[in-house]
């Protein structure tokens, strides 16, 4: 389980996360969703210790997460990033087994050829993307690539940062499938941080709406709908009128 | 407003600014040169530097060294015949380029060419999250990108500097011989009798701290840049005028160390 507490963090005068608390119970798909700004990004990259939270405490089974070794702690982790954050320089293949060919987790060259190869076909790609680079990829390739890459080492969580940003309807459509998907087979733990309501949707077993730096509503995706919750509703029916100003 | 009304606190702000600034670099250059110590390492990113670094700045260092050789012995020829001391050139064209015009300018050029190039790299792998991806792959960015690329440089541009050396004694020998009516024998022979080992030996030194100095620079402006192709752009600029600068700040340092009396 992931729990935040009171977490707060600002750069200079911006207050992006006003005390943030949050619990994701192991095994479920959260989606937490928001508007453009409200601090989405930085709470799951203070969970992965990328940006240090001024206060408050994050825990992961209990456990401080600030506290122990690192790299365990991250190698329980898969991470697709927004823009796919490919690696240029390496074909596919390594990017996608970068974690396999390195490190604590590092196995024969082969092996984690063969690995990254499976992992690719998993997310709909056929073994001869495995020697292109990144560069030469579409954008809905390049994030089934991050999404095999988050994949690889079998993590037990898994975030999921704006997953279809960018792409068409039906590339969108295939992506929250595939990560409904594989959440499901491998029983990991899910973080998304989207504004596409069909991928909250299509992906969610819990909803959190964070606002103003702060988590306003937070509950199970069939009450979504009939919340009665201001922030929510203005939300996720893309209404300018309602409590969230629409120029911030 | 204010602060152009109050000109010591303008002064103040900035010199504070710069001074936080150098103390960044200074933890930044301890940080990498820790990582020295402590595995693991990544010899395939360091083979890759040194080809980067190394090898592909040969032609633009030969080239330099070569039309400098040539200058400066046209140069030395034109100022040692006003008092009859034209057989000066060939050692004095080394001894310039050994301790002095070789490691510079060969530095000067390896900054335009390498940290514009790392800046942009690792800037831009700022800005696409490729650094944050690298951390959650478990992978210290600091081992897997500053090291291997500061380590080749350290390494690899006194080997430029001493190629260079070579090309430029050869610059000024071409130019002495077929425009200075030298005789090759001669040229050489002057070249070396004159040469001392301390000479070429600082030159390479210089030529290792610029090296350091160029990567350094390149990687801290890199993994600090701001966002977007501006930020990347700012980050490419600081990291070139800031190891130019040091560059020869450091020169003076070093040569004051090894030649003053």
């Amino acid at each position: 389980m992931i729990e935040l507490s009171d977490v707060h963090k600002a750069f200079g005068s911006n207050r992006v996360l006003r005390g943030v608390n949050l619990r994701v119970e192991t095994g479920t798909s959260m989606v937490i969703i928001g508007g453009s700004g409200t601090g989405k990004s930085v709470a799951i990259k203070c969970i992965l210790g990328l940006v240090q939270p001024d206060s408050g405490t994050i825990t992961l089974d209990g456990r401080d997460v600030t506290k122990g070794d690192r790299d365990a702690f991250l190698a329980r982790f898969g991470m697709l990033f927004q823009g796919g954050a490919l690696f240029d320089s390496l074909p596919v293949w390594q990017n996608v087994a970068f974690r396999l060919l390195r490190g604590s987790l590092k196995r024969p060259k082969d092996e984690a050829r063969e690995i990254a190869i499976e992992k690719l076909r998993r997310v709909g790609l056929t073994a001869e993307a495995a020697d292109k680079f990144p560069a030469e990829l579409s954008g809905g390739m390049q994030k089934r690539v991050g999404l095999a890459r988050a994949i690889a080492a079998d993590p037990e969580i898994i975030f999921f940062d704006e997953p279809t940003t960018g792409l068409d309807p039906i590339m969108s459509g295939v992506i929250n499938d595939l990560i409904r998907e594989i959440v499901e087979e491998m029983g990991a733990t899910a973080i998304t941080i989207t504004h596409d309501m069909t991928s909250v949707r299509a992906i969610a077993d819990q909803i959190a709406m964070l606002h103003d730096g702060a988590i306003k509503w937070t509950g199970p995706v069939d009450r979504m709908d009939d919340s009665g919750d201001p922030y929510l509703d203005q939300f996720i029916n893309g209404r300018a009128e309602g409590p969230i100003a629409a120029v911030r | 407003m204010r602060l152009l009304l109050h000109p010591l606190a303008l002064l103040g702000r900035n010199v504070l600014a710069a001074l936080a600034v150098v103390g960044r670099i200074a933890l930044f250059a301890l940080e990498t040169v820790s990582h020295l110590f402590r595995p693991p390492f990544y010899a395939r990113e360091f083979g890759h530097a040194v080809m980067q670094i190394g090898w592909l700045s040969l032609p633009v260092v030969g080239m330099t060294a070569l039309f400098t050789g040539g200058a400066l012995a046209l140069q030395i020829y034109a100022g040692g015949s006003r008092f009859n001391a034209e057989t000066v050139v060939p050692s004095i064209v080394a001894i310039g380029l050994t301790r002095e015009l070789g490691p510079v300018l060969g530095g000067l050029m390896v900054a335009a060419r390498v940290a514009s190039s790392i800046a942009a790299e690792v800037g831009t792998m700022k800005v696409t999250e490729q650094i944050d991806a690298l951390v959650t792959l478990s992978t210290n960015p600091m081992k897997y990108l500053t090291l291997p690329r500061v380590l080749a440089a350290t390494l690899s541009v006194p080997v430029l500097v001493g190629v260079g050396d070579v090309i430029g004694i050869m610059g000024g020998f071409l130019v002495g011989v077929g425009r200075l009516d030298f005789g090759a024998g001669t040229y050489l022979h002057n070249t070396l009798d004159f040469l001392e080992a301390w000479d070429v030996i600082s030159g390479l030194v210089k030529g290792a701290a610029f090296g350091f100095i160029v990567a350094l620079m390149g990687c801290y402006f890199g993994m600090h840049s701001g966002r977007g192709a501006q930020g990347v752009g700012r980050a490419t600029k600081a990291a070139v005028v800031a190891s130019s600068v040091l560059i020869l700040a450091a020169n003076y340092l070093l040569t004051e160390l090894f030649f003053s009396a």
